[in-house]
């Protein structure tokens, strides 16, 4: 696992290293070097207000310990931004005593929610237990016929009603389903939406609410997905949901292109959401537990 | 609202700098420090917004500022001009498709919104009498074809698809089937992939050779952060683009990658895509976006949607009820109508020169889109006869068509109420009395 995060960090880091090589090699640690590392923050989508947050923290500590060379800098910073993203945290999703075990999964449009759930749904039939789908997605186009086609991929069980249909009717016949048929996970998809429509929002609360009704307890697990590419837009993201629902934990995408996925660390420090899963690639597979020491080393080679 | 949080800082900012009569040179640059970190925190990209802030400075920090009688003014228009140049000064068009048929092609990462913006390119140009034939060429993400396809039935453009063929193979075919159903336009719809992906690059390498596009747009999503640079500079690299599609610049998007991606590629933003529905798809107007930053409004996009949908020999016809005061629940009806048809509420609100700060300070003044709907159904379950005698509406008829219109008597009263206001006022306005117009209350009574 760690060999394949890595790699999938890999690229982050090479476009991250010369300049972090050149700003840790500097002797001095002066406003220079402050400026330069909010560049290195900010432009790995870090944020204004969360690395104006770590530079004033590293400043601090480093006055403390009377550090001057940059070179014992790093390893302060490493420390710092591990323990933000809650270093020790057990990240490992939570399965109801009984099953079946319901994770809902959330998100905008476009951060690859389907594909993620289809990701979830292969790791655990793989770990042999049965898995069932809701394509609760009934507001894009051929979006049921995309998780119908990974429900077959993966061996998953799939309920499903019409396009355009009411997504809690679906959620709901899926949790009942999952009951009867003793299947042990239960994934529900979501329309993606934009966070600023107000009665998208009423509609995942509602979802919530129809799965809590059906199986007293569930869902377990509500995953935000979220786009590595994504900019400071992700906070409002993190912050919309999390009126609407509890959110329990982020499934952060597509980290394996350019982007640094630094907005995790800003929506953690400002909603306080932990990273749960990281997806790295586009084959099935590619679905890691977050490992906060790998992202922080990655992040700063 | 569109580029709302870059819009409020930066006029929270310049407010300050406004009510100075005099600048120094720390003025400006405390100022400039706050433009800065508007930019940042709207994903501008870190080098670009050092860059603005600097040509800003050098001009702003010039003695005829600092002198000139109203030297925040003059601030704000050198961030104006500067803001356009950043965007491209001008609107930049499609190429004509001569001779047809001619190929767009839209490329871009996953989720960025090529499906979407595919169908919604199709529609504009359609409007704009053209005869475009959409091509699902997106092989590899399960089911995009069939998104297409659903796409190209609910609003009726034809699509063509050869299910799991080479990209290339469609391409070609495609092209010839636009020559036999002389389709003007041909535009596809590529699968999303990284940048950074040597072999599927290689592949839109590929079909850039075998087609020969007229366009390559780039879709990006208006959420991206810094790395939208990354992403647009090696797409341009290795394509060649020729404009870029700004997708989800609703919600409250700040918008800033657009800013980058056209400060690194250089190349122009050609459409911006503002909703869910297929008609939110705009040409992108750099000079009209800047104003709409700087909140100066773009009463120029709001004039040109209402001419879309305004009939104008309706107008003219209401005009002169509205002057004789025969004003009917019947023309309040295709009102609500037409009001629906423009848009979003709160978007078109957003296009009002100072609304932005005005809404901050009434922060009780909501925009209920829920209450038009249900304005539109009161009025719906009334019979012709009520609508346009009002007066004849008693306590049955009223109880009727609460039920009717799945609402309360007490919202039917509300409405017949405002409608009685809405036509005093209108009385009013046409004996040009206003003094006593402002003291009314709304004139919408979905504004509360």
């Amino acid at each position: 696992m760690l060999k394949i995060f890595k790699e999938g960090l890999r690229r982050t880091r090479e476009a991250l290293q010369d300049r972090l090589d050149q700003l840790f090699s500097k002797n001095e640690i002066n406003d220079d070097f402050f400026a330069d590392l909010e560049e290195v923050l900010i432009s790995a989508d870090v944020g204004v207000e969360t690395s104006t947050k770590i530079i004033a923290l590293l400043g601090q500590r480093l006055r403390e310990a009377k550090i001057k060379e940059a070179q014992k800098a790093r390893e302060i910073l490493k420390e710092l931004l591990i323990a933000l993203m809650d270093g020790e945290k057990d990240r490992s999703l939570v399965f109801a005593p009984v099953p079946p075990t319901v994770f809902l999964v959330l998100g905008v449009n476009g951060v690859g929610k389907t594909t993620s759930i289809a990701k979830l749904a292969y790791h655990y039939r793989q770990a042999g237990k049965s898995v069932l789908l809701a394509a609760g997605d009934t507001f894009r186009a051929a979006a049921i016929e995309q998780l119908e086609e990974w429900s077959g991929r993966v061996g998953a069980g799939l309920i499903k009603h019409q396009s355009g249909g009411d997504p809690s009717a679906v959620v709901f016949d899926a949790v009942n389903a999952a009951a009867a048929r003793h299947v042990d996970l239960l994934l529900c998809d979501t329309a993606g939406r934009l966070h600023t429509k107000s009665n998208l929002i009423e509609e995942i609360k509602k979802i919530n609410r129809v799965i809590g009704r059906a199986l007293p307890g569930a869902p377990h697990e509500t995953l935000l997905v979220l786009d590595a590419t994504t900019g400071q837009n992700g906070i409002a993201q993190a912050k919309y949901f999390q009126e609407a629902v509890p959110v329990s934990g982020v499934i952060l995408t597509k980290l394996d292109g350019t982007a640094r996925g630094g907005i995790v660390v800003a929506v953690k420090d400002l909603t306080g959401i932990p990273v749960k899963l990281v997806g790295i690639g586009e084959k099935k597979e590619d679905l890691q537990v977050f490992d906060p020491a790998l992202f922080v080393e990655a992040l700063l080679g | 609202m569109l580029f709302g949080g870059l819009a409020e800082k930066l006029q929270d900012t310049f407010q300050k700098l406004k009510r100075k009569g005099k600048l120094t040179e720390k003025d400006v640059e405390l100022a400039l420090r706050e433009v800065r970190m508007a930019l940042l925190e709207a994903d501008v990209n870190y080098r670009v917004a050092r860059d603005f802030t600097a040509a800003v400075k050098e001009r702003a920090i010039g003695a005829e500022v600092i002198k000139s009688l109203t030297p925040g003014q003059q601030v704000i228009k050198i961030v104006h001009e500067e803001l356009i140049k950043l965007m491209g000064e001008t609107q930049s068009k499609i190429a004509p498709p001569s001779p047809p048929p001619q190929c767009i092609m839209l490329v871009g990462l996953q989720g960025s919104g090529k499906t979407t913006s595919a169908a919604k390119l199709g529609l504009l140009l359609r409007r704009g009498g053209h005869n475009p034939l959409l091509v699902a060429a997106d092989i590899y993400r399960p089911a995009a074809i069939q998104q297409l396809e659903t796409l190209g039935r609910e609003n009726g453009l034809p699509v063509f698809s050869l299910g799991k063929e080479r990209p290339l193979q469609i391409g070609l075919q495609a092209m010839q089937r636009a020559s036999r159903e002389q389709n003007d336009y041909v535009i596809i719809d590529t699968a999303g992939r990284l940048h950074i992906d040597t072999e599927l690059m290689d592949e839109l390498k590929g079909l850039k050779e075998g087609l020969k596009p007229l366009e390559i747009l780039l879709v990006v999503d208006a959420m991206t952060g810094q790395d939208a640079v990354n992403v647009a500079g090696t797409f341009h690299q290795q394509l060649g683009l020729t404009g870029v599609i700004l997708t989800k610049l609703d919600g409250d998007t700040r918008g800033g990658a657009a800013l980058s991606v056209r400060a690194v590629t250089g190349c122009p933003i050609k459409f911006s895509g503002l909703g869910e529905k297929m008609d939110a798809f705009e040409p992108f107007h750099p000079d009209r976006m800047a104003s709409r930053i700087l909140g100066m409004g773009d009463v120029l996009s709001l004039i040109e949607k209402a001419q879309q949908v305004v009939d104008e020999e309706k107008s003219r016809l209401l005009e002169k009820k509205l002057r004789s005061q025969s004003l009917t629940l019947e023309d309040f009806l295709e009102q609500l109508q037409q009001v629906r048809q423009m848009g979003p509420l709160d978007e078109l609100l957003g296009l009002i020169p100072g609304f932005n700060r005005a809404s901050k300070a009434m922060k009780n003044l909501s925009v209920d889109e829920k209450e038009l709907l249900k304005a539109e159904a009161i009025v719906k379950s009334m019979t012709r006869q009520e609508r346009l005698q009002p007066e004849i509406i008693n306590s049955s008829r009223r109880r009727r068509i609460a039920r009717g219109s799945g609402t309360t008597v007490q919202d039917v009263n509300r409405l017949l109420k405002q409608f009685g206001e809405m036509k005093k006022m209108l009385k009013q306005f046409s004996s040009m009395d206003k003094s006593r117009f402002k003291k009314s209350k709304g004139l919408f009574p979905f504004i509360r």
